[in-house]
């Protein structure tokens, strides 16, 4: 079994002192308490800040402890930060692939849409955000559920609804193709919602690789699918690539 | 054949960016380089042009390498450029004699004084549309010419040439002193107050009331127009077209027809309105400007209604009150309540613009009860760039003599959803976003391709045009006109705030 993680200690280590006394301290302060090179410390901070964990005054350049720790248990990301970091990102998707756009996120075992770009063919059109899609019916929420063992759990628990005879019907039948779209990083729908009516979804990550969210394109599965009714290879390299550019505009390294 | 593309350059005041879009509108890459600021005095505010093309010089042909082509598959390339910004640089050494001096400058502030009591200083607006004020070229130049050592001699004898950002990259990516061609366009000089705006050329009334040498000036040109080939950074590329980057925006977002606008939500706001092919004056408080113009047709005319202040007080919410974390969240605690409370904010923090011009007017947060929470605040802060473009639509529709039917916008804050329905609420007409973002780019791109036939017509580049989203009225009219009357009882409460200073 491989031993501790150092650095993690001593992370631990910086937010127990900041938790103490007047949780203001500056470089050195931590440094020293902790009997660390001020560059070790300084590495662990920067760390600490970029994560949320701890925050520095402009001001006097003393660190403290983050927001982001007190709200440890609500999302990290506000979705319309999330929207808002995304758009450009959802509008070159919906250009290059031909279809709408929707990116979701998980709200009491169903998914919120928070950003819906339109099809590019100037139908008429009407924006869905803040409607709730059920979970296991859609590309989206198949991919929330995947990255999300609590919620999947919670599904599994759950009545499936059934919205066409090719929705997903069992709890085993469910974890299997969640398995499935971990196994390959990325989930669509084909006639599970509606027939004729297919999606296709990969994950949104920040820090750590954290899913916060799925970006995906829902249309009709005449376009979305091949002869064979898979999705076209083409469009879910384009789904993954913008899932990808978004992702790594919120600071997630290896996606 | 191989696949061509379309290059535009946006000088804006912060960065410069190089885009390559396709033949369908679409962005292909990117690449951006932000320039200093320069702040040696209060007020003043330079950059210098050296390091702005430099910049370019960098970033266009990184933005070749990312698409993985050469300058022979580049059809042409545009200029979107931050407007007013003075260069003045020397013919022969191909350096700029003073820094740049950049639209936010104040130190003319006592000349426009000085200018604007003088008897015939009527004749500013009537011939330009354009009201005295610093930001404008002309004062600028006037101030350098008087305040350098022997910048006016040099200026009237051709030594020392006058341009916007515009004409300074197109100098200098047409050869610079060796051959580079000095020329302006349309936009650009309708903002400088020396053009007469019916005969879109230098008005020798105002080069005489602004005491701007002629020989200085470039030549105006149409916005989209070939005007020389690079011959450095982009060898052999059509330099095609360049429009005020706010014009660019009315043209990337296709608003040819008279009565189509746009507005574009940043740290401020401008609405500019296509009013066809005649000049219209205003009487309501907005700008007459050139929209653009295409090769030998009848130049487009636009009015602008510009609004100091919308993102700037959300990021006021977040810096200076600490209440969020991050601009997007305004929208979250906004939508923690169901309305304003009875709460109104009026961002008057350096005075009224359009349409009320007081700028002895400061902001003021009204209706303040214990009932009001922090939600009820984000909810006003919303609103009050829903209502300051309900002001400037409404003063438009007046000048204009039409009636406004559907707004398009862009901007960072076309990301609030919130915001986006609330202004179609307000203005009580469709809200449209369109999916490429970046109209000032596209403007440009749109305005190259054409004069070189790599687009056909302005019809193709409607069909390019594609609703990413739209947020359609929904408000009750008397609701409408309760709020709309609160909000300008809270407008009054700004007035007449700074008093003169005694004696």
């Amino acid at each position: 079994m491989p031993g501790p993680v150092q650095s993690i200690e001593r992370a631990a280590a910086i937010l127990r002192l900041l938790a103490q006394g007047s949780g203001r301290l500056g470089l050195s302060e931590i440094a020293n308490s902790l009997g660390l090179a001020r560059g070790t410390a300084h590495g662990i901070l920067r760390t600490l800040q970029l994560v949320g964990f701890v925050e520095q005054d402009d001001a006097t350049g003393k660190y403290q402890l983050g927001a982001a720790l007190l709200h440890l248990g609500t999302s990290y990301l506000d979705v319309n930060e999330l929207r808002s970091r995304a758009i450009n990102w959802a509008d070159a998707l919906a250009a290059r692939s031909g279809e709408a756009v929707r990116i979701g996120t998980h709200l009491q075992g169903k998914v919120l849409v928070v950003h819906h770009v339109f099809r590019p063919d100037d139908s008429l059109q009407t924006l869905d955000v803040g409607v709730l899609l059920p979970m296991h019916a859609t590309a989206i929420g198949k991919v929330l559920l995947a990255y999300d063992a609590n919620a999947a759990a919670a599904a599994q628990d759950s009545e499936l609804e059934q919205f066409s005879r090719r929705t997903i019907r069992t709890p085993k039948e469910l974890a299997r193709a969640l398995s499935g779209v971990r196994e390959v990083g990325w989930a669509a729908d084909v006639d599970e919602i509606a027939m004729g009516e297919a999606g296709v979804a990969a994950p949104i990550r920040g820090y750590g690789g954290l899913v916060v969210g799925a970006m995906g394109i829902s249309g009709s599965a005449d376009r979305i699918c091949d002869a064979a009714g898979r999705p076209r290879g083409e469009l879910v390299s384009y789904v993954r690539d913008a899932a990808r550019a978004v992702s790594r505009d919120l600071g997630a390294a290896r996606w | 054949m191989t696949e061509r593309y379309v290059m535009s350059i946006d000088q804006g005041t912060t960065s410069t960016r190089c885009i390559l879009f396709d033949h369908r509108g679409r962005l292909v890459s990117v690449t951006q380089r932000e320039h200093k600021q320069h702040f040696p005095r209060p007020g003043w505010v330079e950059h210098d042009p050296m390091e702005i093309w430099r910049n370019l010089e960098r970033i266009a042909p990184e933005a070749l390498a990312q698409a993985g082509i050469g300058p022979g598959e580049v059809a042409a390339v545009g200029i979107a450029n931050q407007r007013e910004t003075t260069v003045l640089w020397d013919r022969r050494t191909g350096l700029p004699v003073t820094p740049a001096v950049v639209w936010q400058d104040t130190r003319t502030g006592d000349l426009v004084d000085e200018l604007a009591r003088r008897p015939d200083a009527h004749v500013v607006k009537d011939r330009c549309g354009l009201p005295l004020a610093t930001y404008f070229a002309a004062p600028t130049v006037r101030w350098l010419l008087d305040h350098t050592p022997r910048l006016r001699e040099r200026a009237e004898r051709g030594e020392v040439l006058f341009g916007t950002m515009e004409s300074w990259l197109i100098w200098n990516l047409t050869g610079g002193p060796d051959g580079g061609v000095h020329v302006t366009d349309v936009t650009n000089a309708s903002r400088t107050l020396l053009m007469d705006l019916r005969a879109l050329s230098w008005d020798p009334v105002l080069l005489d009331f602004f005491g701007v040498p002629r020989a200085m000036l470039p030549e105006i040109r149409p916005s989209s127009e070939t005007y020389g080939t690079a011959r450095r950074v982009l060898p052999g590329v059509r330099i095609a077209a360049a429009l005020g980057d706010q014009q660019a925006a009315l043209f990337g977002q296709t608003c040819f027809h008279r009565g189509e606008a746009k507005c574009t939500y940043g740290t401020g706001a401008f609405l500019l309105l296509n009013t066809g092919t005649e000049p219209v004056a205003s009487t309501h408080g907005l700008l007459t400007t050139v929209g653009y113009q295409i090769g030998d047709q009848p130049a487009v005319y636009a009015l602008e209604g510009s609004i100091a202040i919308t993102g700037a007080l959300v990021q006021w919410f977040r810096d200076r009150l600490g209440i969020i974390s991050s601009a997007p969240e305004i929208e979250t605690l906004a939508r923690t309540v169901d309305d304003n409370g009875g709460c109104y904010i009026v961002p008057a923090f350096s005075g009224l613009f359009a349409p009320h011009w007081r700028s002895e007017a400061r902001g003021v947060i009204v209706g303040l009860t214990s009932y009001i929470t922090k939600g009820h605040l984000a909810r006003a802060v919303l609103e009050a760039t829903g209502w300051q473009t309900r002001e400037v639509v409404d003063a438009m529709n007046a000048d204009a003599g039409l009636t406004l039917t559907t707004l398009k916008v862009d901007g960072g804050m076309t990301s609030d959803n919130l915001l986006m329905q609330f202004i179609a609420d307000v203005l009580d007409v469709p809200v449209v976003r369109p999916m490429v973002a970046e109209t000032v780019s596209l403007g440009a791109a749109y305005a190259a391709g054409l004069a070189v036939g790599y687009w056909p017509d302005l019809e193709v580049l409607r069909g390019n045009w594609h609703r990413a989203g739209q947020w359609l009225p929904a408000m009750d009219p008397q609701r409408r006109e309760s709020e709309y009357g609160n909000w300008r009882r809270a407008v009054e409460r700004t007035l007449d705030w700074i008093k003169p200073p005694a004696g």
